[in-house]
């Protein structure tokens, strides 16, 4: 502060006008002092919204190509991340193929957020035999490999987007209910838990207003840091050839596909896996950052 | 002077079970405690940490379920009550937790932790707002303190809003659980001033917890003093500080620093020394025996009752009696 109050009357007079800063905008302001989250936010950004509105951005459509084109390098003319063995556009191809990946990333781990989340604070607050009986049962599924699982649920239900979504979804929420239950049981012991229970709330009123307000941020964060995961649980499950089946574009899908040319052309080849990597990697960096982010008290 | 609260024998022990699950033992955390508690009377509860203080506040407000005894208030049960009932009994008993960092949810904004508790019970969002602002104005925070979070506010401040979240039902009894134990000296002084001033505009009885001998003294009526789990003594505050019968009791005085050099209670009575035993195997007999310097082998055999000593004024030491008649 460069100015200084002499008298009271000056002090009075030198009152803020403007309202607090909300806690919205603190955040953003912790969040935006790493660079890393920045760029990072913005590679999502960029990729996100292009997926999204590919049909308006993508050069090509995701099906047309001629056989003439076909294993075009990357950087030639028209076909900027060149072309696949049948002359399709690769840049499409990824913009078409990132909406299935990009939702089959997000799908399973918003659901299963909801579940675990809510099965993990039930468990956390009420404790003794509610807490044995879904944490047990869920340690049960949590015994297999997430992978083995998410393979073997996929290969039970069939081919398909839908139970790629079902067997993610199935994968992920016994994770997230240990960290929901972990901070609820955190929470249970405040003593403005007990507060509220002397002023006669009901557990469900206790649970609404007080466990998941307190326990938000810290399943939010893992949650976010799930993404990338699930995606590439998603992608793996496509590339068995347990997702999509041909010619719709996904990532994972396309991996498998492409890598048959692995010896030809190389840099095309990868193109899948690098938008794979550089978004699960951006969800990484920002859920990261938001995690220290939300840290802030006020 | 009516009796607004009459607690008897009340008492609870927490089992302890061995890693399988066998119920090893237990600790007497509360044993047959008894006491009044006079309308807009202020009653001090004093004793070291772990003497059981604090799970007798929560016996009494429910929040642990006590094993045996009766709350009487206005001459019903609390134990008794379920449901509704309890939850109309309830708001007439409201607490003031120890720590002002844990007691405040620090995701809610300042005026909904103080709404909170009228939501809890019926009142509508708007309403219950209004409510707030004016509980918060009562206990000297302003408007711009009621829209921040917490964990921009001070100590003191915190323990402001813990106040008014316990007075915003409209309490009939509030219990200040080392209410200022948490707080700078300084600060101390300006919660305690606080409870005072509200006391008498909201016509409030007190019970009032705490370890320190001279918050109790400052605030209270009647005290009573507790040793693991049991009173050792109670009576008017006047009568405890001056003429105290208890060894306990004398001890406890003489270790509490002082400014008023030739207090006649404490001198003479030599300090406490050693810790408190264990509550999981408290000393057969009297439990203070085993850092009382003036037990016998009778200690260790009887029990000692709450027998009188002075007007109001009880102590439950074999000692006293035997000197009494001697």
């Amino acid at each position: 502060m460069t100015i200084h109050a002499t008298t009271a009357r000056d002090a009075a007079s030198l009152r803020p006008i403007s309202r607090e800063p909300s806690r919205v905008l603190l955040i953003w302001r912790a969040f935006s002092r790493r660079r890393s989250a920045l760029i990072a936010l913005a590679v999502l950004t960029v990729i996100v919204f292009s997926c999204v509105l590919a049909p308006w951005v993508a050069p090509y459509g995701p099906s047309e190509g001629e056989v003439t084109d076909r294993l075009m390098k990357i950087g030639s003319a028209g076909h900027l991340l060149g072309t696949d063995e049948q002359g399709r556009d690769i840049l499409s191809r990824i913009l078409y193929g990132g909406r299935l990946s990009l939702l089959s990333g997000v799908l399973p781990v918003l659901l299963s957020s909801l579940i675990g989340g809510a099965l993990g604070v039930i468990a956390g607050y009420f404790g003794g035999w509610t807490n044995t009986v879904i944490m047990r049962s869920l340690d049960i599924v949590f015994s297999f490999p997430a992978i083995l699982l998410a393979i073997g649920i996929s290969a039970a239900l069939g081919p398909g987007i839908t139970n790629i979504i079902i067997s993610a979804t199935v994968v992920f929420i016994p994770p997230v209910a240990r960290i929901a239950e972990s901070a609820a049981k955190e929470v249970r012991k405040e003593e403005y838990i007990e507060a509220a229970r002397s002023s006669g709330a009901g557990a469900g009123l206790i649970i609404r207003s007080h466990v998941f307000r307190n326990i938000f941020s810290k399943v939010f964060v893992f949650s976010t840091s799930q993404i990338g995961v699930c995606l590439m649980v998603a992608s793996g499950l496509s590339f068995l050839g347990l997702g999509v089946s041909p010619p719709t574009p996904e990532w994972g899908f396309m991996l498998n596909n492409l890598k048959q040319l692995i010896f030809v052309n190389p840099m095309v080849t990868i193109v899948p896996g690098v938008f794979i990597f550089l978004t699960s990697l951006s969800l990484n960096l920002v859920s990261d950052a938001l995690s220290d982010a939300l840290e802030i008290k006020r | 002077m009516d009796n607004i609260l009459e607690v008897k024998d009340i008492g609870k022990t927490f089992q302890v079970r061995s890693l399988l699950g066998r119920v090893k033992g237990g600790v007497s955390a509360v044993d047959r405690v008894s006491f009044s508690l006079g309308a807009q009377g202020t009653l001090g509860i004093v004793g070291e940490s772990g003497c059981g203080k604090s799970t007798l506040a929560r016996l009494l407000m429910r929040l642990i379920e006590p094993d045996a005894g009766e709350v009487n208030y206005r001459g019903r049960n609390v134990l008794d009550l379920s449901g509704a009932s309890l939850k109309e009994v309830r708001r007439q008993l409201q607490m003031v937790f120890q720590n002002p960092y844990s007691s405040i949810d620090p995701k809610m904004s300042v005026l909904n932790n103080v709404a909170f508790s009228l939501w809890a019970n019926g009142v509508s969002r708007q309403q219950a707002r209004k409510t707030a602002y004016e509980y918060l104005d009562a206990v000297g925070l302003s408007r711009t303190h009621a829209d921040r979070m917490p964990g921009s506010l001070s100590g003191g401040q915190r323990q402001r809003v813990a106040i008014a979240r316990a007075l915003v039902l409209k309490p009939e009894i509030v219990i200040a659980d080392e209410a200022v134990s948490a707080l700078d000296k300084s600060v101390q002084a300006q919660v305690l001033n606080l409870f005072q001033d509200l006391k008498k505009e909201f016509a409030l009885s007190l019970i009032f917890i705490s370890h320190d001998l001279h918050v109790v003294e400052y605030m209270s009526d009647e005290v009573m003093v507790m040793y693991l789990g049991r009173v050792v003594e109670k009576g008017p505050t006047e009568r405890i500080f001056n003429h105290p019968a208890h060894p306990y009791t004398r001890a406890l005085l003489a270790s509490a620093p002082s400014l008023e050099v030739d207090r006649a209670a404490g001198s003479g009575a030599p300090a406490l020394s050693g810790d408190l035993p264990s509550p999981l195997n408290p000393p057969s007999g009297c439990r203070f025996r085993t850092r009382c310097p003036m037990a016998t082998e009778r200690c260790a055999m009887e029990t000692p009752e709450l027998t009188a000593v002075g007007p109001g004024h009880q102590a439950a030491c074999l000692l006293l009696k035997e000197s009494l008649t001697a």
